[in-house]
């Protein structure tokens, strides 16, 4: 078998709609690429910008924002905040040169395992389409994780 | 055990073998001793694995070592922290660590049953076990929040299920307000005739609940309303109810019923006759109606229309009449709310090739409900469209809508012991023949199958196979002026055309129309399918993810009576259990600022849905209060100056869940 380049992904989701969204999609053994690890946050609201671009500076090929659908927020309104945060964020993504199409916002709701699996599986496909993202590591330059600390 | 690294707390690492639904995808032995060597640096003093970490020895296991090896964190890698975070984060209290600084990393849901690959799947384990390692390091102690609960009760839908929840809730000495939109509580169960399998009355089991539930002190009936928004949160809802105007004073009227004797206008009614009968513009559904008082239909009021007419308002005798009344808005103050909105029913008509609404003696199951009902149309003759010709020969086809992917793919439980319901009932009044077709009999509860068994001693004809098409095409001469069931018997592998005088539909549930807007209302979720989704739906079935909201009945799915009762009797007990407490613990997770770092910038102060945030002019700086705060951390997340933390979801916590998931990289 050829070597395939293997993306490595971190997902951020919301509590109550897409993490349940992982749960219902664990629970009917829906498969899908191991390649993106999840970190449950309260709401797609709470995604700082910086989470984004500090998992694709710490070695991460794309990200994946997931949150619930439009109008089912448990917090009334916050995903729409975590939607506009992502449209300034693919600009911005752009204007450091990295392609916007690395990282992805879905939305899924508790039901629909089946779904966030789906989107998963293609996301995975997406950015091994883009290749590796080749950030200079950081490292070994202090100077510079310092300022990132600053700006966070 | 390896020694603490400097400056990081002891951490446990306790890595579940959950039978083999992880081990067998996940090598938990390789787990458990990489967490020890490598994680060791991160401040992992001790890593261990078992069989269930959930079991009373598992969660012995974890005390035993707090307590002997003085661990600051723990990190259990099992299921989703949705089923057993409250297991671990109870184990660690008992041992006397806040539970607040136990985590769990779910590598059952989001690693074993959902990859295939063992190599793969335990490399990504232990990234998301690393992941919360760093993560728990960052983690403070917390205390749950204390909220008091208001003992008023909301029960939306006047159902039997609603009524049960609310007479429960009652009874036991608190108030419920009951919001019904018809005129009369009830529900479905108001328009049948019989109930499977004992054959009771409908209405005469029912009715003394609804006037239980109209007498009772502690309820609140407010019929003809509708519940138009919610705020505030569990323990404190705040309630606007429109109270459509009924032009009728309630005070003044005696329910006496001139008003609907002498009002010249008949309306088609469509509600609970079906669409098989008629009432009046100013009515109440039927004869047991609770509340008793009538209700104007203003559309169809002659008055209304024409400026003219106005019978009922001169011959009633306590002139209870008042067309000027306008709709009325109350604000109520609950702590628990229960959903009890149960169901639509499938419209046959979509089913073209059935012939419903082309084909008159094609009907549907709960206009038969209706027909065979006494105080129906038709006073409980069964007959065909025409109001006169008995049927000779009847086919009831059961599935109409459900466990069909052109509708909808999920059985509506009911329909089978309703469509055996039918059979008796036709051969009883009419000793018609009668042909049931039907895809696999479901007869599943107490007594139901025994009925199955008389309704097939009677002589009941069963076909097994779904109808292809209802037609009134005759090839035949003997199939002329009949319809037509044209079916595949496939139990003998044939075509056959059974002709039939009357064709009864089974039609399945369906999600209220309106059933997202609710849950929209409400703050709940609908499954893909439509119905109210559930917490758990095997542990849980009653309760959503937003606490205080319960849920009841066929708002969450197909079900029979007696699911509906218990249901609405099981959501009563939760709420119950929640006034009896006095007050409820919520997550102690919510957003605070630092003072000294905020500059007043006022950028967060739009993004709190539920006004939290307010800006302090002579102060020049931002509040956060904690009692309106949800925890969702969209503040924390635009504040450019960092000066906003959220509890439980801190940047560091996230930077450093960040780093560990990718450290291998």
């Amino acid at each position: 078998m050829s070597e395939q380049f293997e993306p490595v992904i971190v997902g951020f989701t919301c509590n109550w709609c897409s993490y349940r969204a992982a749960d219902t999609a664990g629970t009917a053994r829906v498969k899908y690429a191991p390649n993106v690890r999840l970190i449950r946050l309260m709401c797609s609201g709470r995604l700082d910008p910086t989470f984004v671009m500090k998992a694709l500076a710490g070695g991460a090929d794309g990200v994946l924002i997931t949150g619930c659908h439009p109008g089912d927020c448990h917090y009334i309104e916050q995903n729409y905040k975590a939607l506009r945060r992502f449209l300034l964020l693919r600009r911005t993504l752009a204007g450091l040169g990295v392609e916007p199409g690395r990282i992805k916002l879905i939305w899924a709701s508790a039901a629909e395992g089946l779904k966030l699996a789906h989107e998963i599986n293609q996301f995975v496909e997406e950015v091994r389409a883009l290749g590796p993202l080749n950030w200079p590591k950081w490292n070994d330059q202090p100077a510079e994780i310092d300022a990132v600390k600053e700006v966070a | 055990m390896s020694e603490n690294t400097p400056n990081k707390p002891k951490i446990g690492v306790y890595t579940c073998h959950c039978g083999t639904n992880i081990s067998s995808m996940v090598d938990v032995e390789n787990v458990r001793d990489w967490a020890k060597e490598h994680l060791g640096s991160e401040g992992v003093i001790v890593s261990r694995d078992y069989k269930f970490m959930c079991s009373s020895l598992g969660q012995e296991l974890i005390e035993k070592d707090i307590k002997e090896l003085g661990l600051e964190r723990v990190v259990v890698a099992a299921c989703s922290p949705h089923l057993h975070e409250k297991t671990f984060r109870g184990a660690s209290e008992r041992a006397g660590l806040n539970p607040y600084l136990t985590e769990m990393v779910s590598i059952r849901e989001q690693v074993s049953w959902v990859h295939t690959d063992k190599v793969v799947a335990t490399a990504k384990a232990k990234s998301l076990i690393a992941g919360t390692v760093e993560r728990v390091a960052q983690n403070a102690p917390l205390e749950k929040l204390k909220v008091p609960i208001n003992a008023n009760t909301l029960v939306v839908g006047g159902g039997i299920s609603g009524i049960q929840a609310a007479l429960e809730v009652a009874n036991a000495g608190f108030h419920v307000y009951l919001v019904e939109r018809e005129p009369s509580i009830g529900g479905h169960m108001a328009q049948f005739d019989k109930t499977f399998p004992t054959l009771d009355c409908s209405a005469c089991i029912l009715t003394p609940r609804m006037v239980e539930a109209g007498s009772n002190p502690n309820i609140t009936l407010l019929t003809w309303s509708e519940v138009v928004s919610v705020t505030g949160f569990v323990g404190a809802f705040n309630v606007t109810i429109k109270k459509k105007a009924r032009f009728v004073n309630e005070e003044l009227c005696t329910g006496c019923g001139i008003c609907w004797e002498k009002c010249p206008k008949s309306v088609i009614d469509d509600v609970y006759e079906a669409g098989l009968g008629y009432r009046k513009a100013v009515y109440t559904p039927f004869a047991q109606a609770v509340p008793k008082y009538p209700v104007i239909d203003k559309p169809n009021c002659t008055f209304f229309q024409k400026g003219t007419c106005k019978a009922c308002e001169k011959f009633c005798p306590t002139n209870a009449i008042d067309f000027n009344q306008k709709d009325e808005y109350l604000n109520v103050e609950v702590g628990n709310v229960i959903l009890a909105t149960g169901y639509d029913l499938f419209d046959a008509g979509r089913v073209t090739n059935y012939g419903y609404g082309r084909l008159p003696n094609v009907f549907t199951s709960m206009e038969f409900e209706r027909m065979c009902n006494a105080s129906g149309p038709t006073g409980g003759e069964i007959t065909l469209r025409d109001g006169i010709t008995k049927p000779q020969t009847v086919g009831i086809i059961h599935c109409v809508g459900s466990r069909d992917k052109n509708y909808n793919n999920y059985c509506s439980t009911i329909c089978c012991m309703q469509s055996l319901k039918f059979a008796h009932l036709v051969k009883e009044r009419t000793g018609a023949d009668v042909y049931e077709f039907y895809i696999d009999m479901r007869t599943a509860a107490k007594s139901y199958d025994e009925f199955y068994q008389r309704v097939l001693d009677e002589g009941t004809l069963f076909v097994r196979g779904k109808v292809a098409e209802v037609t009134d095409a005759a090839r035949q001469p003997h199939e002329k002026g009949k319809l037509i069931v044209q079916v595949e018997d496939t139990l003998i592998g044939k075509q056959r055309r059974i002709p039939v005088d009357m064709v009864l539909l089974s039609i399945g549930m369906e999600p209220r129309a309106d059933a997202k807007e609710t849950g929209k209302l409400f703050g709940i979720s609908c499954s893909s399918d439509g119905w109210f989704m559930e917490r758990h739906p095997k542990l849980d079935p009653i309760s959503t993810m937003t606490e205080g909201i319960y849920i009841a009945g066929c708002a969450t799915g197909p079900k029979d009576i007696p699911g509906s009762v218990s249901q609405g009797a099981a959501a009563a007990a939760r709420v119950l259990d929640k006034i009896l407490q006095k007050e409820v613990e919520l997550e102690p997770i919510r957003a605070s600022v630092n003072e000294n770092k905020c500059s007043g910038c006022r950028i967060c102060n739009n993004l709190c849905p539920f006004s939290a945030i307010s800006f302090m002019p002579e102060l020049g700086i931002t509040r956060i209060n904690p009692a309106l705060c949800q925890g969702c951390g969209t503040c924390v997340a635009a504040c450019p100056a960092g000066a906003i933390s959220g509890t439980g979801f801190s940047n560091e916590q996230i930077f450093a869940q960040i780093d560990g998931i990718l450290m291998g990289i």
